[in-house]
C-alpha cells in the first residue's frame, strides 16, 4: 500500500514541477471544452427558450398575406383537414409621426381579435391591453416603444388609409412572431425605425375599410399534419385576393433568422473543438514522451523494485489524466460562464421575455470524456513504451541519437550555413514527425486567425457593392398599392428631393421542371442610376428586354440556364402565368434577384407604366422638411433610410467583429503558446547539455539562445504558408456553407488578413520561447557538464 | 618554473556552497600560480576542491571570496559577458564526458569554435593534431569513446587557447585509449606551448606533469615538481 502512495507522490510532484508545461496544455484543452459547452449550451438555450415561447404563445405554423379576403374564408379554412386553429387579422404597413422625432417611422399594424388572439399571442410586458371597443388605443412591441421612449399614456399619429389618426399607447408587448423584426427594404433590425403596432380589430378594420375582411392569416396545424398540401390549398383559395403565397415557419423572417443563429452556433461545435483536442493529443504525446525518456533510469529502478508494467503504464497515463482533469475543469468553468452569459445576452438581444437555460449534462459528459480521451490518447504511446521497457535496458543510458550524412547535408555544406544553424536543421531532419506536427499545430493557429479575420473584408465588399454601388438612393419609398408613373412627379415635388426613379416589385412563383421558387421580380427601366444592378464582378447590368434576368443563385436552384424557358406565375394584383425566356444571369451577393425590363412588363400586362417603389435622393439640408412631407403622404406603406441602414449595418457588424476577432485571436494565441512553449521546453531539456557546452566554448547567451529559439521560430515560419492555405480552405468552406437564400458571403482575403494572422502567431511563439530562454540563461553550466546524460 | 610568464594567479580563493543550513567550503583559501607552457596535474580525493578551482579558473564559476587573475585581467571582477569573452578567447575545456554536439560531425564540432575564434587553426589541422584526419565527417555516434574525446580536445585547442583545462579527460576511457588521449595532450602542450591543467583520479598520471598539486579539504596540501617526466605510454594505471 505504501509503495503505491510513494508512486502517487512522485506523480503529484512531477505534475507540480512541470506546471507551466501542463498549464499550457490544459489551456488548449480547456478552450476546446469551453467552446463545445458554449456552443451546445447556447444553442440548446436558444432552442428551448424559443420552443417554450412558441408553445406558450401558440406560434403559428403557416403564414399568409393577402388583401381584403372575406371573413367567410376563415370558416372554410378552419375546416380543412389537419388545421387546428386559424387567426385572421387586418394588417397594413404605415408611417408614424412621433412627437419630437424628425424622421418618419415605419410600422406594421396588426389587429387584435376582440376575445384576444388564439395564435401568435403577444405577451404584455407593461401597461394593459386596449379596450376592444376603443378607437385609438394601441399596444406597441416593447423594443420599439423603448427605443422611441413611448410609454403608456403617450400619443403619436399614424397615417391609416390616407388619414392621420391620433393613437394612444396603453401597453408594451412581445410576440414570438416578431422576435427579429426587420422593416421593409432594411437589412438589419432597427428598433428605433421600425415597430409593430397592435390595435383592436374593430377600430382598425373600420379605419382601413376592412370590416368583414382580413389581410393576414396564421394557421396552426395538428401535430400529424404536413404543411405542404395545406400551403398549396391556401394558395389556391387566396390567390384571387392578391396572396403572395403562404409560407411555413422555415420562411417566416423572424423564425428563419433564429434558425440560422442556432445552426451557426451548432457549427461552431463541430469546427473548433476537434482542432483543440487534436493539438492536445499532440502536446501530451510530446511532453509525456520526453518525461518517459528522461525517467528511463527511474522506470528501470521502479521495475527492479517490483512495480508491474501495468503500474508504470497507469503512472504515466495518470499524469496525462491530471492534465485532462485540469483542462476539463477549467473548460467547464469558462464554458459554463460563457454559455450562460452569452445565452443571457442573446435572449436580451432577441428580446425573449425569459430565458430557459437548462444545464445540458450531456454536453458536460461528452466534452469531459473527449478531454480525457485526448489526454490518454496523447500519453498512450509513451506510457506503453515505458511499461514495456526491460529494467536492465532502462537503467543503461540511451544510445545517442543517430545522425547520418545524406544529400541534405551535402546541400547544407554547399550553402555554408553556420554550425548553430546546422544544429537546428539537423534536429528537424532527425525528428521529422515532431517537426511536422509542430508545424501543423502552429499552422492551425494561423488558419483560425485567417478564417475568422476575413469576415470584415468580405463585409466591406458586401457593403460596397450592396450600398455604394447598387443602392445609391438616400431613401426608398414603398407604397401599399402600385401606382402609375405620375406618382414619380408627385415624389419629385416633395421638398428637398433631388432625383427620383421608379421601380415595380412583382411577387411571383417561378417554375422549371419539378422545381419551383417564390421570388420578387424587380421591373425597372434600363439605365436607372439610383438603384442599379451590380454584378459581383462590379459590372452594371440591365435586364435585357423580352425575358427575365436571374441571379445565378436563383437560376441554380431552379436548374435554369440562359435561353431556358421558365414559367412565371404572377401573384398579388397582377395575375396570370407566362412562359418567359431567361435572357441573362447575374452573380450577386444579396438575395435571389429576378429582374425584368419595365417595358416588357408593361407589354405583358398590357398596362401603362407602373411603379410600387420610388427611390429618391434628398438634399441633406432639407431633410426635416422632406421627412415632415412624408408623414403626410397618404399611400406610403414604408420607407427605408439607406444612409441609416448603411450606418446601422456597419455599426452592428463592427461591434460583432471586434468581439469575435478578439476571441479568435485568443484561441490562436492559446494554440501557439501551447505548441511553442512546450516545444521550446522540450528542446531545452534535450539540448541542455549541448547548449551548456557551447556556453563553455565561449558562445554568448544570445548565440546559444539562437539555437533554442531558432528551431521553434523556423517551424513557426514554415507553418505560415500552410496556415494561410488551411485558413483559405476553411474560409472557402465557411463562405460556401453560409450561403443562403438571403446572401452569399464573398471570400475576400487581403494581404493584411494573412499578415496580421502571421504577426499574432509569430509574436506569441516568440514570447513563449523568450520565457523558455530565461531558463536557458539561468542554466548551471558546471552541473550540466559534470553529469552523464 | 620561475622565469616563465605567469598565466593564472589566485589570492586566498574561497568558494562556499550553502546547502540549507550547511555551509560547505569547496575552496578554503587557495593561493596558486600557474605558468605559461606548464603542464600541471591536480590530484586529490573527491570533494577536495580541484574541479571547483578549475571551473573558477576557466570562468565557469564565481569565487565567494579571494581573487583570480589571468595575466593582468582580474577574473573575479568580470560579469557573465566578460567571462564568456574570456572563455571564447583564451580557454579550452576538456571534460570527462566529451560533450560533443551529436548532430554535428567531428569537423563541424571543431568548426563551432573556429567560426567564432580570433585566430583559429583550420578544423582539419586541429583534427590532424589529434590524429583524426580520417574521421572528419563522422558523427559522434559513429566514433569510439577515445575518438570522441580526441575530437573534444581538437575542439578545445583549435582556437589556440593559452590554457587548456581538462577535468578527468580519461575518466570514461579504458587505459589504452586513455594513454592515447594523454599523448595528445602532452604533444599539444609541447608543440603549441599551451598551459595545461589536468584533474585526475589516476595518481600515476602525475608522472607526466611538470608540477603536481595535491588538494585536501579545499586547500593545497602539497606541491611537487617532477624533475623527470614519464611519457604517457610509460604510465601504467
Amino acid at each position: 500500500m505504501t509503495t503505491v502512495e510513494a508512486l502517487d507522490r512522485k506523480l503529484l510532484r512531477d505534475f507540480i514541477r512541470l506546471w507551466p508545461q501542463f498549464l499550457a496544455i490544459s489551456l488548449v484543452l480547456a478552450a476546446g471544452v469551453a467552446v463545445l459547452l458554449m456552443s451546445f449550451g447556447m444553442s440548446a438555450a436558444l432552442e428551448d427558450t424559443r420552443k417554450t415561447y412558441y408553445e406558450r404563445n401558440r406560434f403559428a405554423d403557416i403564414f399568409v398575406d393577402a388583401r381584403s379576403v372575406p371573413i367567410s374564408f376563415v370558416e372554410i379554412i378552419r375546416r380543412i383537414d389537419g388545421i387546428e386553429a386559424v387567426e385572421a387579422r387586418v394588417t397594413t404597413f404605415t408611417t408614424l409621426d412621433i412627437p419630437g422625432k424628425i424622421d418618419t417611422t415605419v410600422a406594421y399594424v396588426a389587429s387584435l381579435a376582440p376575445a384576444g388572439p388564439v395564435l401568435n399571442r403577444p405577451t404584455l410586458r407593461r401597461g394593459q391591453w386596449p379596450d376592444p371597443q376603443s378607437t385609438g388605443e394601441v399596444v406597441l412591441n416593447a423594443p420599439f416603444a423603448e427605443a422611441n421612449d413611448l410609454w403608456p399614456g403617450d400619443r403619436f399619429t399614424a397615417t391609416l388609409n390616407g388619414v392621420k389618426r391620433d393613437l394612444t399607447v396603453v401597453g408594451w408587448a412581445l410576440s414570438p412572431e416578431f422576435i427579429y423584426t426587420i422593416g421593409p427594404g432594411s437589412l438589419i433590425p432597427d428598433d428605433e425605425d421600425y415597430g409593430i403596432v397592435w390595435m383592436p380589430e374593430r377600430a382598425l378594420a373600420a379605419l382601413l375599410d376592412r370590416t368583414g375582411a382580413f389581410d393576414n392569416l396564421a394557421v396552426k396545424l395538428r401535430p400529424s399534419a404536413r404543411p405542404k398540401p395545406i400551403i398549396d390549398m391556401l394558395d389556391q383559395l387566396l390567390e384571387p385576393y392578391g396572396s403572395w403565397g403562404a409560407i411555413g415557419r422555415d420562411e417566416q423572417t423572424s423564425n428563419a433568422f433564429i434558425d440560422a443563429e442556432i445552426t451557426q452556433l451548432r457549427a461552431l461545435a463541430y469546427i473548433l473543438p476537434p482542432v483543440f483536442l487534436g493539438i492536445t493529443i499532440f502536446l501530451v504525446n510530446m511532453v509525456i514522451g520526453r518525461i518517459v525518456a528522461l525517467e528511463r533510469a527511474e522506470i528501470g529502478l521502479l521495475k527492479a523494485l517490483g512495480y508491474s508494467d501495468i503500474a508504470i503504464l497507469f503512472h504515466y497515463l495518470l499524469l496525462a489524466g491530471l492534465v485532462a482533469v485540469c483542462g476539463v475543469a477549467l473548460g467547464y468553468a469558462v464554458g459554463s460562464w460563457l454559455s450562460y452569459g452569452l445565452a443571457r445576452l442573446y435572449a436580451d438581444f432577441l428580446k425573449f421575455p425569459y430565458l430557459i437555460y437548462t444545464v445540458s449534462w450531456n454536453a458536460y459528459v461528452v466534452s469531459g470524456l473527449l478531454g480525457l480521451f485526448a489526454a490518454s490518447a496523447g500519453a498512450a504511446r509513451a506510457a506503453w513504451s515505458a511499461a514495456r521497457l526491460a529494467p536492465a535496458t532502462a537503467m543503461s543510458p540511451t544510445a545517442p541519437p543517430r545522425f547520418r550524412r545524406n544529400w541534405i547535408d551535402v546541400a547544407l555544406r554547399r550553402m555554408h550555413v553556420s554550425q548553430p544553424t546546422m544544429m537546428i536543421l539537423r534536429s528537424l531532419i532527425r525528428w521529422p514527425v515532431r517537426a511536422a506536427m509542430s508545424v501543423l499545430g502552429l499552422s492551425l493557429a494561423v488558419a483560425i486567425l485567417v478564417s475568422s479575420n476575413f469576415f470584415p473584408d468580405s463585409l466591406d465588399l458586401i457593403i460596397d457593392t450592396g450600398f455604394h454601388q447598387s443602392n445609391r438612393q438616400h431613401v426608398v419609398l414603398f407604397f401599399n398599392d402600385t401606382m402609375d408613373e405620375s406618382a414619380l412627379e408627385d415624389a419629385a415635388r416633395l421638398p428637398g428631393v433631388l432625383q427620383v426613379e421608379g421601380q415595380q416589385y412583382l411577387p411571383v412563383i417561378l417554375r422549371h421542371e419539378h422545381r419551383q421558387k417564390r421570388a420578387v421580380i424587380e421591373a425597372r427601366r434600363p439605365g436607372n442610376d439610383l438603384s442599379r444592378i451590380v454584378s459581383a464582378e462590379g459590372e452594371i447590368v440591365d435586364a435585357p428586354p423580352g425575358g427575365i434576368m436571374l441571379s445565378e443563385r436563383l437560376a441554380a436552384q431552379l436548374g435554369l440556364a440562359v435561353g431556358d424557358m421558365v414559367e412565371v406565375e404572377f401573384l398579388g394584383n397582377r395575375k396570370g402565368a407566362y412562359d418567359l425566356p431567361v435572357t441573362r444571369l447575374v452573380t450577386q451577393y444579396f438575395g435571389l434577384g429576378a429582374y425584368m425590363d419595365q417595358e416588357t412588363a408593361d407589354r405583358l400586362f398590357q398596362q401603362a407604366p407602373q411603379v410600387s417603389v420610388i427611390n429618391v435622393t434628398v438634399d441633406p439640408a432639407r431633410n426635416a422638411a422632406f421627412q415632415a412631407a412624408l408623414k403626410e403622404l397618404p399611400r406610403l406603406g414604408g420607407r427605408a433610410m439607406m444612409v441609416e441602414n448603411r450606418r446601422g449595418f456597419e455599426e452592428t457588424i463592427s461591434e460583432n467583429i471586434l468581439v469575435s476577432t478578439m476571441v479568435y485571436a485568443l484561441l490562436g494565441i492559446l494554440i501557439t503558446v501551447g505548441v511553442a512553449y512546450n516545444g521550446a521546453r522540450i528542446q531545452l531539456s534535450e539540448r541542455a547539455r549541448e547548449l551548456a557546452s557551447l556556453r563553455i566554448l565561449g558562445f554568448t547567451r544570445g548565440e546559444v539562445a539562437y539555437i533554442l529559439m531558432g528551431e521553434i521560430m523556423l517551424l513557426a515560419l514554415i507553418a505560415q504558408p500552410l496556415g494561410w492555405w488551411i485558413g483559405w480552405a476553411v474560409a472557402k468552406l465557411m463562405t460556401d456553407s453560409f450561403t443562403s437564400d438571403l446572401y452569399a458571403i464573398p471570400m475576400v482575403l487581403k494581404v493584411s488578413t494573412f499578415s496580421s494572422a502571421s504577426l499574432i502567431v509569430l509574436g506569441a511563439a516568440m514570447a513563449s520561447v523568450l520565457v523558455v530562454r530565461r531558463r536557458l540563461d539561468r542554466i548551471d553550466l558546471v552541473s550540466v557538464m559534470k553529469t552523464r546524460e | 618554473m620561475s622565469g616563465q610568464e605567469l598565466v593564472f594567479r589566485t589570492d586566498n580563493l574561497t568558494k562556499v556552497y550553502q546547502t540549507g543550513e550547511v555551509k560547505v567550503f569547496a575552496l578554503a583559501g587557495v593561493d596558486l600560480e600557474l605558468f605559461s607552457g606548464e603542464l600541471a596535474v591536480l590530484l586529490g580525493p573527491s570533494g577536495s576542491g580541484k574541479s571547483t578551482l578549475l571551473n573558477i579558473l576557466g570562468g565557469l564559476d564565481h569565487a565567494t571570496d579571494g581573487r583570480v587573475w589571468f595575466h593582468d585581467l582580474e577574473l573575479t571582477d568580470l560579469g557573465d559577458r566578460g567571462l564568456t569573452r574570456f572563455r571564447r578567447d583564451h580557454v579550452g575545456f576538456v571534460f570527462q564526458f566529451y560533450n560533443l554536439v551529436p548532430s554535428l560531425t567531428a569537423r563541424e564540432n571543431v568548426q563551432l569554435v573556429t567560426d567564432v575564434a580570433r585566430d583559429p587553426m583550420t578544423p582539419e589541422e586541429a583534427l590532424e593534431r589529434v590524429g583524426l584526419s580520417h574521421r572528419l565527417d563522422h558523427f559522434p555516434a559513429q566514433l569510439s569513446g577515445g575518438e570522441q574525446q580526441r575530437v573534444a580536445i581538437a575542439r578545445a585547442v583549435a582556437k589556440r587557447p593559452e590554457v587548456l583545462l581538462c577535468d578527468e579527460p580519461t575518466g570514461a576511457l579504458d587505459s589504452k585509449t586513455g594513454i592515447q588521449v594523454l599523448e595528445v595532450l602532452k604533444h599539444l602542450n609541447e608543440e603549441l606551448g599551451t598551459s595545461t591543467v589536468v584533474i585526475t583520479h589516476a595518481a600515476e598520471i602525475r608522472k607526466m606533469a611538470h608540477r603536481v598539486i595535491w588538494f585536501q579539504d579545499g586547500r593545497i596540501a602539497n606541491t611537487e615538481i617532477n624533475d623527470e617526466r614519464l611519457e604517457p605510454a610509460e604510465i601504467d594505471w
